[in-house]
């Protein structure tokens, strides 16, 4: 049998859907986090398999954006390749059902056998809702049961009533009811089933209050995000100093056993040590950068900061909306570009997935980091302020920058300019679930080692092959990277990169970067390691590059970094969601082009100054 | 008197939702979330900058609107003729 999910956004469908399967998607707190639909499949006590589709949430059937139209469609029947569901679980969040309702009564009258989950019962009891269930089913004419999506074995009540047996279709009173006819029922069915105490939560109004308040509610936004990026490079060093030695001792300790010239020798030492080590020490940085992402979704959080946002987004051709795709994409592009699912505005949609990798994600961070602890002096400014911290931000701000400024030029050339919307639900506030939080810590580490095992690794021993061999001729007096094909396709590069001041080791990094951006990192690490006479490790990159390049170099490669379109997987998800490769030849074009005149720029401008 | 024109804390109810143009689907969203005759709504608050957007408040349900969103809704204010 077949079921579906659906309902409002943001009343628990995917929560519940975890709770039925197993599974672990994402959950969150603001409207649009399932923009896919998701299957996942469970066997009932009675011992039938029950195939769960997760579907985005939807506020009604007349659909306003590309999620929406894939609910509307797979309840109708008309979504390609998918038969029309057995069962429709409709999910209503039972502190707001004013708003849910009417979508059930949407639902009922597809003519398709439903049961209505009241979700977050408990929160309900908590403000003093009360809801008399028996009526409401009578009132429906559907099953109707409690859940608690968020605790464990909150769904039994649902599975029971799953198992038992296909409710009765119920034929619409009316075929082709109104809104204003919907909404009248509606309110009849709330008078006779429930009763509120209040309509809102005093403690939400209290923190709006705060959080959207036109001078504190700006100034609370930029010092959170401000307090994050101190907080990735204070609190993760002394993690990162760890795990630098553990991996030295490691070389050292693995390495100590072959001779020391041999190639193996050279390909533990220089391309895995020297590679993998250089990456593998940001897992500190990213995790703690995602520990805070997570708790502002969860916390209900992100739907005020773009409401804060808004009107300054708009301005420049963006939607507020934007805030919460721009916002994931520092974490990665990927995941903030199918976020943008839920912008129901095409225009804005596509603007935000062209300024999406100007957001600074989590595999730039290894790059900054490593140019910044190399040439930047870690010194306290004004006190409480780390030089190297304020650095970080004004790269992240740069990134910021540049994508208003992108947008605001993508505004002035499109020549459609009819009203886009807004229309956002704010949700309540919620306190972050421990396990969700550590659940989404751990896929991210586990996301993260598994780059650094699988694409990270072979790029890296792959460099090392290019970087070995061709093997110096008799009697050669530069290193041996000097004569193997990396060298010389470094050396052929930097014909392109001179003016913006990239010797040949970096244009060489620059290469295997294409495939992730990390991977530069660690194709330094082991081009460095490669031409160096003493067997440094990645622990010595920092301090090597700070000997051998000028500030110029190290400041025109981070301003690089702020526009490189050097990410495959970015361009190919552009590619996928918007369905044109000329969006993938606009985006690399422009953030290429973008890059060389910023690089072009620091680096004639630093070296001037010097 | 226009949503978007309301003071700040005020209880007003809506009288319609008018169309901006033919077809607008603007006004068809705003009526699907329950701005329709009748209903009780409270403007909670205006944003930061030229005081756009506004957060509205309908039923249990708040919503950020746009200025030029919801002056498609025409409401009366409690207290004011």
């Amino acid at each position: 049998m077949r079921i579906a999910l659906v309902g409002n956004p943001n009343c628990g469908k995917t929560a519940l859907f975890n709770q039925l399967t197993g599974g672990r998607q994402k959950v969150a707190n603001y409207a649009g986090v399932t923009v896919e639909r998701k299957e996942g499949r469970f066997v009932a006590p009675s011992g039938r398999t029950l195939h769960i589709l997760d579907l985005p949430g939807a506020y009604s059937f007349e659909a306003t954006s590309p999620d929406e139209a894939i609910t509307r469609d797979v309840c109708h029947g008309r979504y390609p390749g998918e038969a029309a569901p057995d069962l429709i679980v409709c999910v209503a969040d039972a502190t707001n059902l004013r708003l849910h309702l009417r979508f059930v009564l949407e639902v009922r009258r597809l003519g398709r056998p439903v049961v209505l989950a009241l979700n977050m019962m408990d929160a309900a009891r908590r403000r003093g809702i009360a809801i008399d269930v028996a009526e409401l089913s009578r009132r429906l004419g559907v099953p109707v049961v409690e859940t608690v999506a968020v605790k464990r074995g909150g769904a039994k009540a649902l599975i029971a009533r799953i198992d038992e047996s296909v409710p009765d279709i119920v034929p619409a009173a009316i075929d082709q009811a109104s809104v204003e006819q919907l909404h009248t029922e509606v309110r009849s069915i709330l008078a006779a089933t429930v009763t509120t105490s209040r309509d809102t939560v005093a403690i939400d109004d209290a923190i709006d209050r705060w959080a959207l308040h036109p001078v504190f509610g700006l100034a609370i936004l930029a010092t959170l995000m401000f307090f994050i990026f101190q907080a990735v490079f204070s609190w993760a060093e002394p993690i990162m100093d760890a795990i630098e030695s553990g991996i030295a001792a490691l070389g050292v300790f693995v390495t100590g056993f072959l001779p020391a010239d041999s190639a193996l020798h050279s390909l533990l030492n220089d391309g895995l040590f020297a590679g993998l080590g250089a990456v593998l020490v940001f897992l500190p940085q990213i995790l703690i950068l995602f520990l805070f992402i997570l708790v502002l979704e969860e916390s209900g959080y992100l739907p005020r900061a773009a409401f804060l946002l808004d009107r300054m987004m708009f301005r420049v051709g963006l939607t507020g909306r934007a805030f919460i795709p721009l916002l994931s994409s520092f974490a990665c592009a990927i995941p903030g570009i199918m976020a943008t699912r839920s912008i129901q505005d095409p225009r804005d949609r596509l603007t935000t997935i062209l300024v999406a990798p100007l957001m600074t994600c989590s595999a730039r961070l290894p790059v900054y980091t490593l140019l910044i602890a190399a040439f930047i002096p870690s010194r306290s400014v004004w006190g409480v302020f780390n030089l190297q911290g304020i650095v970080l931000f004004t790269l992240y701000f740069a990134g910021i920058f540049s994508a208003l400024g992108v947008a605001f030029v993508m505004k002035r050339l499109r020549k459609d300019k009819s009203e886009h919307a807004l229309i956002m639900e704010l949700p309540s506030y919620r306190l972050p679930n421990v396990r969700d939080i550590g659940l989404g810590l751990w896929e991210r580490a586990m996301i993260f080692l598994k780059r650094v095992g699988g694409i990270i690794l072979a790029l890296t021993v792959l460099l090392w092959f290019l970087s070995s061999f061709p093997g110096p001729p008799d009697g050669a007096t530069q290193p041996a990277i000097d004569y193997s094909i990396a060298g010389r396709l470094g050396r052929m590069l930097e014909v392109i990169f001179a003016p913006i001041g990239f010797n040949w080791q970096i244009c060489i990094a620059l290469v295997p970067g294409l495939a992730a951006r990390e991977v530069a990192v660690a194709a330094l690490g082991t081009v460095y390691a490669m031409s160096g006479s003493d067997d440094s490790v990645a622990s010595q990159l920092g301090p090597l590059i700070a000997n051998q390049w000028s500030l110029a170099t190290a400041l025109s490669l981070l301003a690089w970094y702020v526009f490189a379109p050097q990410c495959m997987s970015t361009l190919a998800v552009i590619r996928r969601e918007t369905n044109s490769w000329r969006n993938v030849a606009v985006a690399a074009g422009y953030l290429f082009g973008l890059a060389y005149l910023a690089s072009l720029a620091t680096y004639q401008i630093a070296r001037a100054l010097s | 008197m226009r949503l978007s024109d309301a003071p700040k804390g005020a209880n007003a109810v809506v009288q319609s939702v008018s169309d901006a143009h033919p077809a607008d689907p603007i006004a068809q969203r705003l009526r699907d979330l329950g701005f329709v005759a009748g209903e009780p709504v409270r403007l909670v608050a205006r944003g930061p900058l030229g005081g756009d957007p506004l957060l509205i408040q309908i039923g249990s349900t708040r919503f950020a609107l746009r200025k030029s969103e919801a002056a498609r809704v025409d409401v009366l204010v409690d207290g004011a003729a």
